[in-house]
């Protein structure tokens, strides 16, 4: 296991396991997506207080638990890079950024979308929403510090601190809707009692969730790529990968 | 693990600790500003804020809501289960906004006790179902009290 990690760990080895999985993730990526989309757009029927409108937690609530959930792996693999200095961690740290700041701007776009007919207004500042939106400005922070400095292994510690501090706020988010009177509602899936949602949504919903971990996972191993390369061009793997082609 | 990586690990350990804690006493102290409404209970009791605008959140009482006058301004009152404020307002009411629903207002206590509201905000659930689903739980509801 241990073995197995440490050899992920090596960039030219991660470098090729994650090309030879991009079309694979980007095949799964396409049937979750159309199943999910078709299950909640055309299959789900309508909600009895919101009708049509509620749809819109199809793509809301997938997005904002991949916010939270790709500043959760940020944070680790920020731990990783400050306690063994592993190279692959500090590239999966900044490579995630990017992805981590998209889904959270989506979660604020289309909430705001739906607070407006539903709620009354675009946005309020109560404890989920203004958690949320600090949520993006740590992502945008990690982007800016590490765009800041230039030696890459230097910003990457930076960078990782950040990302270790901001981590508390995740906890504030998840509970921040039951500790004080929100207008936000509260939990419907990810609390103990049984999810109070009906099942012909619940799996749509769920298979949305799974498409957008496989999305992130997709696109971490891409950016992740191009990361590497730019990060090792003056290392010898690289020399012969462009030689070879 | 090394001696080092002990240290750094148990250094980013003990930050982590130090924030958790300072953000708790934090969030505590400004508890009153985060929350983002106020009961009725703690209206009627004088909790709330006198001469400044503040939210107070609730369910619409059923059978409360009527339209005085020119038919834009709707009164309802607004209940905890406990106690209940009456809320004037003219606008739009939010698509949501129905009695047993929960909203909050924002607005200003008047003298005579009625609550005069600048905005109405539907607060949804956090229950999605069929609308068949919801009609039969309804029926099984008033069948389960209709019986005792």
């Amino acid at each position: 296991m241990f073995l197995w990690f440490h050899k992920l760990g090596s960039p030219p080895h991660f470098y090729r396991i994650a090309g030879r999985w991009i079309p694979w993730l980007l095949a799964i990526f396409a049937v979750l997506l159309l199943s999910g989309l078709y299950g909640g757009l055309f299959v789900a029927p309508p909600d009895y207080q919101q009708g049509e409108s509620y749809r819109i937690i199809f793509i809301h609530v997938p997005s904002a638990w991949m916010s939270l959930f790709i500043y959760v792996v940020m944070a680790f693999c920020g731990v990783v890079v400050l306690v063994w200095r592993m190279k692959l961690a500090e590239v999966v740290l900044i490579s995630s950024a990017p992805i981590g700041a998209s889904f959270t701007f989506l979660a604020l776009a289309t909430g705001s979308l739906w607070g407006k007919p539903m709620w009354g207004t675009w946005w309020v500042w109560d404890a989920r929403l203004t958690s949320e939106l600090i949520l993006l400005f740590l992502y945008l922070g990690v982007i800016g510090l590490h765009n800041a400095i230039d030696d890459k292994r230097i910003a990457s510690r930076a960078v990782a601190i950040l990302a270790i501090v901001g981590v508390v706020n995740i906890p504030i988010i998840h509970y921040s809707v039951e500790w004080w009177h929100s207008l936000h509602q509260g939990p419907t899936v990810t609390k103990f009692d049984k999810p109070s949602i009906h099942l012909s949504m619940l799996i749509p919903l769920l298979l949305m969730a799974l498409a957008f971990k496989v999305y992130y996972v997709l696109t971490l191993f891409q950016s992740s790529r191009a990361e590497l390369l730019k990060r090792e061009r003056n290392s010898k793997w690289v020399e012969e990968l462009s030689r070879g082609q | 693990m090394t001696p080092a990586r002990k240290k750094r690990l148990a250094l980013i350990g003990l930050m982590l600790i130090g924030i958790a804690v300072g953000l708790t006493f934090a969030l505590r102290a400004l508890d009153e500003n985060i929350m983002f409404f106020f009961t009725p209970t703690e209206v009627v009791d004088g909790k709330a804020p006198q001469n400044r605008l503040f939210r107070m959140g609730g369910l619409v009482v059923a059978g409360s809501v009527s339209r005085p006058g020119d038919g834009l301004t709707a009164q309802f009152d607004i209940s905890d289960n406990d106690k209940q404020v009456t809320v004037k307002y003219t606008g739009i009411l939010p698509d949501l906004f129905r009695e047993g629903q929960g909203i909050i207002a924002n607005g200003k206590l008047g003298e005579d006790g009625i609550f005069v509201a600048q905005e109405v905000l539907a607060k949804h659930d956090e229950n999605y179902m069929p609308p068949e689903v919801a009609e039969a739980m309804k029926k099984t509801h008033e069948t389960a009290t209709g019986a005792n």
